[in-house]
């Protein structure tokens, strides 16, 4: 016989069935702040207003959410936005193909666009959007699509527990450094940083020197970049290889560079350690309304755009004429190894090298 | 055993068409898989690398199998048949973990222990999120198996020992390895424990293969190689099922055994219990806690309540369809046994194997060509649940069927009733419990799965788990806490019930 447990179970669940459709339909973004003005002379109408586009972003809803909705707010276009991992995000357009819902899609780094390029599926940019961004960030050959901010690869020390900064990634396997080093070896920035070093410097090299610092004891146990910039300012580690928007963040939490427990070294020259790699965005071929796809890539290209990925995100905008984020050196005076970010596609490599010297498994 | 009938012809086309869903991701994976000739997938498969993912693969999923067997049926005979203090609890205790996403429990080990990562991280993960699988079914075959068996041998003047391996694990060989097959199909597919333990396997390839090459040609192949590997170990099981065939004449009486006196036994089982909880429930509980009061960053309340309906409303939806699909393949594998329900049951059990990406691909595929005004609406999701876990509901739907003598139907019919109201009176009715089991294990298993939600599920839904993802993706582990304790609580509610005596009489 069926207890009455099961009866009030069933019960239960078929209440829950009939409220399914009544929750979960909410939007849950739901962002803190009010719509802002957007900053004079940045160049958007409200002729588009009314269309709706669709975005995939591969990056963070925190990070990108609030910018949304200011592009919504000033525009009158909806948006209607997908967020998930940019690799797996790229594979589901594939499968999509030309049937995609998506118009456009911000990915977290170059490659995933410049796969779903590779295939066909994405549009083409205007040569005047393009060319609002320095050449480093742009495809060197088609116009699928464009660099929206930059973040660069940096040393982060401690001062107190380091006499002798060093100047480039390739001095960290000095003896001195010994058992001072921190990084994280699962990490996707990092990765793209030992991709940039093979391309560059040749595959034996970058072996030469990941094997160089295991030998000088690196320490590969911090779970994030966050992790190894905490352990850096409290002094449990000298030396980190992390993003620099990572320290710019902290900073306005600890009220100021000289609080900061940690400092930045941007090496020189094409030092690999320099790399300064860029998120990216697209139009998808089959956009349904290209117009209103182009004035969300042109959004995040203008000011208003640019000035909050520096003001917020603390990346770097790519777009003359935006302040670059507090306490980091200006974007100019970055320099780093010359490459195609297209290049930074053999990642595959970069993994099977890593497990071949027993960094990732 | 009266004479096998012919099955009923709409219960044969509603089995095929489950089958034909099920069986569609596995396609095209086959279909990708091929893309570019077979040389491709030759030079794929005869890697020294693939040949050395499957042995690490099949080393883990193994391992983890057996030590399952052993501690959810020893667990499983503390709270039934000993007199172990307090079982009333333990017997909740034990099924909890199976509340615990693989990935909530790898993030509080790899956080306590660095120094695990790699194949004992992923083993003692894997394993203590695993064993209920064993447990469940292995608690209900022992409440139900007939006390008069082990009564005989005792009064035989067998000892406890010989009496457990003599008769009560017969009793319950067949519940074991059925549970022990979900056990290690699921650390075949399970890809958050793996690569928090950086422990590289088959499914952790496929991901990476995804995310690095942003190619989809090798992750299909290894997808294959997985499918094919759990087909092997799905028919090794049935065939082995086959032999192991028992019938009960009747249902034996129910009522409660002479526990078994542990006597000096009782403070090593005790701590035995308690160690295991603590590691499989303690650690991860401990961890939440320290998360939950780490940082000033907390989930907004709206949001957080707002996912948790989302959550609890989709797991249920996904319950109720998956069931109801299992219920044709179920009653007809327990009664009209043969190739079909056999074949749909063993693609079920792939999908099970597969990584959750791999089948949200082939839904991504299927949908926006077959009902393109579907995709990325919660029909297509419920649809890949089902795909992935319909195996949970056919084994149980199947036992709980099997459990009921077909002669009860027969004299209802005589009396008057139809096939189908006969059918609905007496064995839906007995075998209801069971069903509603496979409905909590369905709903519980939904509320923690991740990657497929993520790509389907509707613009602008998020669950607890794709709320997780973001903020952990965020590096707020502080703000994730929440999302990751609610998880917990919510899949708390249908495991403790499965893990409760299913009839009072």
């Amino acid at each position: 016989m069926p207890t009455r447990r099961w009866r009030a179970a069933s019960a239960v669940l078929t209440l829950l069935v009939l409220l399914a459709p009544a929750c979960g339909g909410d939007d849950g973004s739901a962002s803190g702040s009010g719509p802002v003005p957007s900053s004079v002379g940045d160049g958007t109408d409200r002729e588009l207003e009314g269309t709706t586009i669709t975005v995939y972003s591969g990056r963070d809803e925190e990070l990108v959410q609030p910018l949304i909705d200011r592009f919504e707010a000033d525009t009158g276009i909806t948006v209607e936005v997908r967020y998930g991992d940019s690799a797996e995000m790229a594979a589901q357009i594939l499968e999509e193909g030309s049937e995609t819902p998506a118009d456009v899609f911000y990915s977290q780094e170059v490659g995933a666009v410049g796969a779903l390029a590779k295939a066909d599926l994405m549009g083409r940019l205007p040569a005047e959007v393009l060319e609002r961004v320095d050449e480093r960030f742009r495809p060197h050959e088609g116009t699928a699509w464009v660099g929206v901010t930059g973040r660069s690869r940096v040393i982060v020390y401690n001062p107190d527990l380091v006499d002798d900064p060093p100047e480039s990634v390739l001095d960290l396997t000095d003896p001195q450094y010994e058992g001072q080093v921190a990084w994280v070896p699962g990490n996707a920035s990092f990765q793209s940083f030992v991709t940039a070093f093979r391309v560059t410097r040749g595959e034996d090299a970058a072996r030469q020197w990941l094997e160089d610092m295991q030998a000088n004891g690196v320490d590969g146990d911090y779970e994030s970049n966050v992790d190894v910039l905490d352990a850096v300012s409290n002094g449990d580690i000298a030396l980190g290889l992390i993003n620099h928007y990572y320290w710019a963040r902290a900073l306005p939490e600890v009220g100021g560079a000289e609080n900061m427990g940690s400092r930045l070294i941007f090496p020189k020259g094409d030092d690999p350690g320099a790399l300064v790699n860029a998120t990216a965005v697209g139009v998808l071929a089959g956009a349904e309304d290209e117009s209103a796809a182009q004035a969300f890539v042109e959004y995040l290209l203008s000011e208003a755009g640019q000035s909050y990925f520096a003001e917020e995100v603390f990346e770097y905008p790519l777009v003359e004429g935006v302040d670059d984020p507090e306490g980091v050196p200006p974007l100019e005076e970055l320099e780093g190894p010359a490459i195609d970010l297209t290049d930074l596609d053999s990642l595959e490599e970069t993994q099977s090298l890593l497990s071949e010297v027993g960094l990732i498994s | 055993m009266p004479a096998r009938r012919r099955a009923p012809a709409g219960l044969t086309v509603l089995a095929a068409a489950v089958g034909v869903a099920v069986v569609a991701p596995l396609g095209h994976l086959a279909l990708r898989a091929t893309e570019r000739g077979w040389d491709e997938v030759e030079a794929t498969v005869w890697r020294a690398r693939t040949l050395e993912l499957v042995g690490r693969s099949l080393g883990l999923a193994a391992a983890v199998t057996a030590a399952s067997l052993v501690i959810g049926v020893a667990g499983a005979w503390l709270v039934v048949r000993s007199d172990l203090p307090g079982r009333r609890v333990w017997q909740v205790v034990f099924g909890l973990p199976l509340a615990l996403p693989s990935y909530v429990a790898a993030w509080a080990w790899i956080g306590w222990r660095p120094g695990l990562a790699g194949f004992w991280g992923a083993f003692v993960v894997m394993t203590s999120v695993s064993y209920p699988y064993v447990y469940l079914p292995v608690l209900a075959a022992l409440r139900r198996a007939d006390p008069a068996l082990e009564e005989v041998a005792r009064s035989l003047g067998r000892g406890p020992v010989r009496v457990f391996l003599a008769v009560t694990l017969r009793q319950v060989r067949v519940a074991a390895t059925g549970g022990a097959l979900l056990a290690g199909l699921y650390a075949l597919s399970d890809f958050g424990a793996v690569s928090i333990m950086r422990h590289q396997t088959l499914t952790q390839t496929i991901y990476r293969s995804y995310r690095a090459s942003f190619d989809r040609t090798p992750a299909a192949i290894l997808g294959c190689v997985l499918v094919l590997i759990a087909l092997v170990v799905v028919a090794g099981e049935a065939r082995w099922r086959r032999a192991e065939r028992q019938d009960r004449v009747g249902a034996g009486t129910d009522r409660p055994l002479t526990p078994v006196r542990l006597g000096r036994a009782t403070v090593p089982a005790l701590l035995g219990s308690a160690a295991m909880a603590g590691l499989a429930l303690g650690v991860p509980a401990w961890n939440l806690v320290r998360w939950l009061h780490r940082g000033t960053s907390v989930a907004g309340h709206g949001e957080l309540a707002s996912a948790a309906g989302t959550t609890l409303g989709l797991a249920a939806l996904a319950a109720v369809v998956t069931v109801a699909l299992a219920l044709p393949v179920g009653v007809l594998s327990a009664r009209h046994p043969g190739r079909l329900p056999r074949a749909v049951t063993s693609a079920a059990y792939a999908g099970h194997a597969l990584p959750g990406i791999t089948v949200a691909l082939a839904m991504v595929f299927f949908s926006i060509r077959v009902v393109p005004g579907l995709y990325q609406r919660t029909p297509v999701l419920i649809a890949a649940y089902v795909v992935l876990f319909l195996s949970l509901a056919v084994g149980s739907v199947h036992a709980s069927v099997a459990s009921v003598p077909p002669g009860l139907d027969e004299v209802a019919r005589s009396l008057g009733r139809s096939r189908w109201g006969a059918w609905r009176a007496v064995t839906f009715r007995l075998a209801s419990p069971g069903i509603g089991a496979g409905a909590a294990l369905v709903c519980l298993t939904v509320m923690k799965e991740l990657p497929a939600t993520l790509l389907l599920r509707p613009l602008g839904v998020d669950t607890l788990a794709t709320r997780l993802w973001g903020l952990t993706g965020a590096s707020s582990y502080a703000a994730a806490a929440p999302y990751a304790a609610a998880i917990v609580i919510l899949a708390a509610v249908p495991t403790a019930l499965l893990t409760l005596p299913g009839r009072s009489r």
